[in-house]
């Protein structure tokens, strides 16, 4: 029995280490905070969606609309999704509370997974109770799958059949071992039988007289006593195995149903706070490869809404066919947080959920890589520029064809013509590969060098600024222009009059 | 043909006693630490005292190259180490039939011991039928084990045991456990419970889980409680168990004894050639030297130090190696040059080299030619012994007079920085006296020594040193180069790393 409600065919995996792309990608798209809206202070959540949503970029098409569909189904039934949450959270709880023993024996492992099969037994004809009275108004192929095999395999014959081999594992007739001679002569390769009616055994018990081929211990025989006890185990051994296995499994299936719901329970919590903003959501359409789309209405930074309490100005864009997008223009004119919107909002997409933005299209892509600059290195080991350029090789040794990188500033730690032209090397090469970049840069000679190339495959954006030095936070598409206004920044920070 | 002994050949020398202690010179040629190495692994052998015997009849040693080149075929290596395998499977069995009580018990130990000796003695014979062998020590012993096998004591044997151990499998009993007793009958084709329990959650299973199989003790022996059910599963199968009975008691000399000395003598091969095997992989060569009795030219070609090069190889180390050869009149090797540069590793090169060909082994070099010595002696330096009231000077003294008095001319003499405990006049004195004495026993030697005037002592005596590289004189060559000792290269390349060499000296003082 299996969950499946990330993935049509095959559990979900949160544990994988993050990888050093992942690392920065959360960094520089500040992805925590969008985490932690998602968990809202419960930590499960929080370890699964960070997973589950970086891990979104492996994802085919199938699998982005599979889960946009089970999360359609969970945002017009909240509740019941949370009852089934917190019922596989109550009994992967309530069984970690059964207590095991210090030293493990064979019949000591059989008492605990008794009790714990008890409990589990118990949950799962709740949870199928669930699917009984709720199931038939979910509408995704995940949910529908999921009730049905819970009505198909847990019947009412099932829940009989487990109870009864509780019962005959309590062994009121005694323990019936059968063995072979093994090393030496040594009994070996005990197991434990079913002791069977039909076959006199109890007779053999019960047979009055003679018995010459039994042994009795007697009370003081300690040592006697602890060898026969010993023989106990070792048919017990297996079955107990069994039974304590079979535990393991039916608490994994909890476990994962826990954990692939988290994300979804992630999701409502996310939507619930974006609603209260007065935030648009929409589910993007996503593109199969090796198409080129990217157009957007009101795509907006999700985390900086979030960290800001407000609604925020969104951005359009229609960068379909394209590969190369410049953007330029004022300081703080919302080009970073644009940036980081494509970055959020294509994550969102690839991991099947809703997207910040009235509405989105996008293709899919294999890998998305941020080449951020950043603080100088305090480790002495490299200069700034070389540090830079050896992220950017780590980057084109991971990266296909069909992959994305946003680069924020990038290049920029050496003067403005090495700058450009390292840039401009780097920056022909993945769009001759078709690499899809994003690119916000000070470095004029690099735009413009791209820009009077007149290519097809690009769009430049400019941030705009009001004749008064006013930033809007909209992008335009616009030419590169030579300043980046600076000396706004200047003024506002030392004052008008310092300015000129 | 009749086989002997895989060590000794019946023309040859034959088996003595067998030395208990190593021969004086084995530390200072650091033979200690090569046979130990060679022998760490197959202690229960008792190998040393072959190692500690040299042989001096060029027959013998003939008679171990050819064995050894034998097996240097990895398929009858492995043959011959197949049956050692199950030599040792068979004698751990013995020692439980002594350490065991219960009767059946005994009997099933003894009885799987002389299971497992019945194997080795037909899986080695099939599998030496399968192998080309050249030497007459494999070659007779082939044909006396071919005989053994097919002889009626052996065969009847192996039928006997089979018979046996096949009864005994089909033994199956049932245990029912009930408050404080037992009950036990035969097995009737009753269900495994465990399986109908796993079957009825097999739905849930997911992925690998814990395994909650307890390791329950599974010593040999048994407690009183299974002795007792084997005492009634005995009575339950009457006929098999006196059968058992009986075989133990016709069977107890089944070894035959010329196979159980084989079974250890083989393994001086199989040792050595195991120990050099690692060293072949990381590149060295190995050989089999001519051995002359009457000609003392003598040479090697990329000799090394058989201890070192353990050593070397286990830290990964690459290992120098050294080419050199004495002809015509040359006799002495005189050994000068920077320390650490390798000239106690000539020295102890030469003498290992020398002693493992006359155990019949291969020994480091691509190609050697060595000689047959009757003894050999080492003098190197020792540590001041207070208890025997000399100086240092006067104990080197009597230890190299001792030498000298044993000492024949078909000797080896090995000498490792000789009166270093007095003035230079004084040694450059003793030093010759002593180097003609050697010349005059016409004997082959190596002198290690700081006396850089012994180097050109007479037409017996060959200069060799040992070199550095001269723009880094840090870094040891190890390489011992045929070469007049003029004790200048080191010292110019000392000065040249401080600047103080003529010219620079010059270009430094400005006018």
């Amino acid at each position: 029995m299996k969950a499946l409600l990330l993935y049509r065919d095959r559990d979900f995996e949160p544990l994988h280490e993050l990888s050093w792309s992942e690392e920065a990608l959360i960094q520089d798209l500040e992805l925590n905070t969008l985490f932690d809206a998602m968990a809202l202070g419960d930590k499960f959540v929080r370890g699964v969606v960070d997973k589950a949503v970086l891990s979104g970029l492996r994802n085919d098409l199938e699998t982005i609309i599979y889960r946009q569909d089970i999360l359609k189904d969970c945002l017009k039934k909240p509740s019941v999704v949370r009852e089934i949450y917190d019922l596989a959270v109550e009994t992967i709880t309530e069984e970690r509370k059964i207590y095991g023993g210090v030293v493990r024996y064979p019949s000591s492992t059989l008492r605990r997974s008794m009790e714990a099969l008890q409990l589990l037994v118990g949950m799962l004809k709740k949870l199928r109770q669930i699917a009984d009275k709720h199931g038939s108004t979910f509408e995704s192929a995940g949910f529908t799958r999921l009730f049905a095999m819970l009505q198909k395999e847990l019947s009412d014959e099932y829940f009989d059949t487990v109870q009864d081999h509780l019962k005959e594992l309590r062994f009121g007739g005694g323990v019936l071992v059968s063995a072979e001679l093994g090393k030496g002569n040594k009994g070996t390769n005990y197991v434990l039988r079913k002791q069977d009616k039909k076959h006199g055994w109890i007779e053999w018990v019960l047979g009055a007289g003679q018995r010459p081929y039994s042994l009795h211990i007697s009370d003081r025989d300690q040592s006697g006593a602890k060898a026969l006890s010993e023989l106990r185990d070792r048919g017990l051994n297996l079955v107990a195995n069994a039974l304590a296995q079979s535990d393991d499994h039916i608490l994994s299936f909890f476990n994962m149903l826990r954990t692939e719901l988290a994300f979804y329970v992630g999701c409502l919590n996310l939507h619930e706070q974006l609603v209260q903003l007065g935030e648009p959501t929409s589910f993007p359409l996503p593109v199969a490869q090796p198409n080129r789309r990217h157009s957007a209405i009101g795509l907006y930074d999700v985390c900086l809404a979030l960290t800001m309490q407000q609604k925020i100005v969104g951005n359009d864009l229609n960068a379909d066919n394209k590969e190369l997008v410049i953007i330029t223009g004022a300081n703080q004119g919302g080009k970073s947080t644009f940036l980081r919107s494509v970055g959020v909002s294509q994550l969102m997409m690839q991991c099947g959920m809703f997207v910040p933005a009235e509405a989105l299209c996008s293709n899919i892509c294999d890998s998305l890589f941020t080449h951020f600059k950043r603080e100088e290195d305090t480790t002495m080991s490299s200069g700034k520029l070389d540090e830079e350029l050896s992220r950017m090789s780590d980057i084109i040794d991971s990266m296909t064809a069909n992959s994305m990188v946003l680069f924020n500033e990038s290049f920029a730690a050496t003067n403005e013509r090495e700058g450009s032209e390292i840039a401009a090397q780097i920056i022909r090469a993945l769009v001759d590969r078709r690499v899809k970049v994003f690119f916000v840069t000070h470095l004029y000679e690099f735009a413009h060098g791209f820009y009077k190339k007149g290519l097809e495959h690009a769009i430049f954006l400019r941030a705009e600024r009001h004749d008064d030095g006013r930033r809007t936070f909209k992008l335009n598409e616009g030419e590169p222009l030579q300043t980046s206004f600076g000396g706004d920044l200047y003024s506002k920070i030392f004052g008008a009059n310092d300015y000129n | 043909m009749t086989f002997h002994s895989i060590l000794f050949d019946i023309r040859g020398d034959s088996i003595g006693e067998e030395p208990s202690e190593a021969p004086d010179f084995f530390v200072d040629l650091n033979l200690d630490q090569v046979v130990d190495a060679i022998t760490a692994s197959r202690r229960d052998y008792d190998l040393k005292p072959f190692f500690y015997m040299t042989l001096s009849n060029i027959d013998t040693i003939k008679y171990r190259q050819a064995v050894m080149q034998d097996l240097e075929q990895k398929t009858l290596f492995e043959y011959l180490e197949l049956f050692a395998r199950k030599m040792r499977a068979m004698r751990e069995h013995l020692v439980q039939v002594d350490r065991l009580f219960h009767k059946y018990q005994k009997e099933a130990w003894f009885l799987d011991a002389v299971e497992i000796y019945c194997d080795a003695v037909q899986g080695l014979v099939q599998n030496l039928n399968l192998v080309d062998m050249e030497s007459r020590g494999l070659l007779t012993f082939h044909e006396f084990l071919s005989n053994y096998a097919r002889s009626r004591r052996f065969t009847s044997l192996v039928t006997e045991t089979k018979k046996l151990k096949a009864d005994l499998s089909t033994v199956r009993y049932c245990l029912l456990i009930r408050q404080n007793s037992i009950r036990v009958r035969k097995y009737d084709d009753e269900i495994d419970y465990s399986a109908d329990v796993e079957a009825t959650f097999e739905k849930f299973k997911i992925g690998a889980v814990q395994d909650y199989r307890v390791e329950l003790p599974s010593g040999t022996t048994m407690n009183h409680v299974e002795e007792g059910i084997l005492d009634l599963v005995a009575r339950l199968y009457p006929d098999i168990f006196s059968t058992l009975d009986d075989y133990c008691a016709r069977n107890s000399n089944y070894l035959d004894e010329t196979i159980g000395v084989f079974d250890r003598e083989i393994q001086f091969y199989l040792a050595y050639l195991d120990f050099i095997a690692r060293l072949k992989r990381a590149g060295l060569k190995f050989c089999y030297p001519r051995l002359t009795d009457n000609n003392k030219e003598i040479y090697v070609e990329e000799g090394f130090d058989l201890a070192l090069a353990h050593k070397l190889i286990l830290e990964n180390t690459p290992v120098v190696c050294n080419d050199f050869f004495l002809k015509d009149q040359e006799r002495i090797f005189v050994v000068s040059g920077p320390n650490q540069g390798g000239k106690t590793t000539f020295a102890r090169t030469f003498g290992q080299l020398h002693y493992l060909a006359c155990l019949g082994c291969p020994i480091p070099g691509s190609g050697a030619q060595v000689f047959l010595f009757d003894r050999l002696f080492t003098h190197f330096e020792r540590e001041e012994d207070i208890t025997n009231l000399h100086g240092k000077l006067q104990d080197d003294l009597v230890r190299i007079h001792h030498v000298l008095e044993h000492a024949t001319p078909n000797s080896l003499i090995i000498i490792n920085e000789i009166f270093s405990s007095t003035t230079i006049n004084d040694s450059v004195f003793l030093g010759n006296r002593i180097l003609e004495k050697i010349s005059e026993l016409d004997l082959l030697c190596v002198c290690v020594t700081f006396i850089v005037e012994l180097a050109s002592f007479n037409e017996k005596t060959v200069s060799v040193v040992s070199t550095i590289v001269p723009d880094n004189p840090a870094l040891r060559t190890y390489k011992i180069v045929r070469k007049p000792a003029d004790g200048l290269a080191y010292a110019i390349s000392i000065a040249e790393k401080h600047g103080l060499t003529y010219d620079r000296v010059m270009e430094r003082i400005k006018e």
